[in-house]
């Protein structure tokens, strides 16, 4: 009788969870951290492109070697790279600016496939979006997946490791993965402007003044992609301890 | 844990409400209040993308489509993807 309960308490869960998904997948026009077409120049683009292609190739080499270990790790990387450009495409209003921005999921993803693997998730994501979906563009496609893909992922991975080292709950550990990886994304989107295009005399100044104009909706949303990922990874601790084979052995 | 997920998404399907509520343009991205805006202020405006989904119903199309397709493939793996139901107890026993 207990187990019929916590049966049914289960699947409301899960069926809440995806009606805010499909809420989620609402057609609208408004983005967030991605570099539009055409605003860097082909200069930095390209050095964008060159700093990113090692990594996306380091991604597809760590899959191949994982998927080799684990039969279900395709099926898992497949999933949170739909997890990724569903998450990196909501779009949630920030009450009080009057604007919108996203959280990225990179962080998140990092957690269970690994940060180079995200960094691949992540590409194929921003590539999709920029060509169906306005979003993003390819000519600055290396520097978002620098910002979301490497950043983030990097950023949230060793975030958690760290933390866990230092003793701190996974679900702790789980929350600043995902609050910092956020916070990297936009703070590289911000380098990543300002060095494209500012002189290098007033970098310091544009840098700083992109950074603050960031602050008011990546603070608090940064604080929501934190409860994403604490609530998402003890969700997964506790229904598929399997799934997390790379963390029990890394960082648990 | 629940609690946690119930209130975050909770948080989420608020906030568009409560940024309604505060007036203003609240659907407005920060790629364009801050990354285009900053960008043609340093003389780079944003070109047309390369394929212009926002026309009409395309972008609900574009979705509708991905959406069945990813839908498809998640059913068709769905047991690769979550695991079967009892399948801890028949490892136990040794099915």
């Amino acid at each position: 009788m207990r187990r019929r309960v916590k049966m049914t308490r289960d699947r409301r869960l899960l069926a809440a969870l995806a009606g805010a998904a499909c809420l989620s997948l609402l057609p609208v026009s408004a983005w967030a951290m991605h570099i539009s077409e055409g605003i860097l120049p082909v200069g930095w683009a390209a050095g964008w492109f060159t700093v990113a292609l090692p990594f996306v190739a380091w991604g597809v080499r760590d899959i191949r070697r994982r998927s080799a270990e684990s039969a279900y790790y395709k099926s898992l990387a497949g999933l949170m790279g739909a997890a990724v450009f569903v998450i990196s495409c909501l779009p949630i209003p920030v009450p009080g600016t009057g604007s919108c921005s996203h959280p990225t999921g990179t962080g998140l993803a990092a957690l269970f496939i690994g940060p180079a693997p995200t960094v691949v998730i992540a590409a194929i994501a921003l590539g999709l979006q920029a060509l169906f979906m306005s979003h993003g563009g390819l000519s600055t496609l290396g520097a978002n997946i620098l910002s979301m893909g490497i950043g983030g992922a990097f950023a949230g991975y060793y975030v958690f490791r760290l933390c866990r080292r230092l003793g701190m709950p996974a679900w702790g550990a789980a929350f600043l993965a995902g609050l910092l990886s956020d916070w990297a994304t936009y703070t590289l989107t911000s380098l990543e402007l300002a060095s494209a295009l500012a002189d290098p005399a007033n970098f310091l100044k544009m840098l700083a003044t992109i950074l603050l104009a960031f602050v008011p909706t990546q603070v608090p949303l940064g604080i929501l992609e934190g409860f994403i990922s604490a609530g998402a990874y003890s969700f997964i601790l506790f229904r598929r301890p399997d799934l997390l084979p790379v963390l029990k052995r890394e960082a648990a | 844990m629940r609690k946690l997920l119930l209130a975050t998404t909770v948080a989420v399907l608020l906030c568009p409400f409560l940024a309604l509520a505060a007036g203003g343009k609240s659907w407005t991205g920060v790629d364009e209040t801050v990354v285009e805006k900053y960008a043609a202020e340093a003389g780079r405006p944003a070109r047309e993308p390369l394929i212009n989904t926002d026309q009409g119903d395309l972008l609900l199309f574009v979705f509708a489509l991905a959406g069945a397709a990813g839908g498809f493939v998640a059913g068709y793996c769905f047991r690769d993807l979550f695991g079967r139901r009892g399948s801890k107890a028949e490892e136990e026993k040794g099915v």
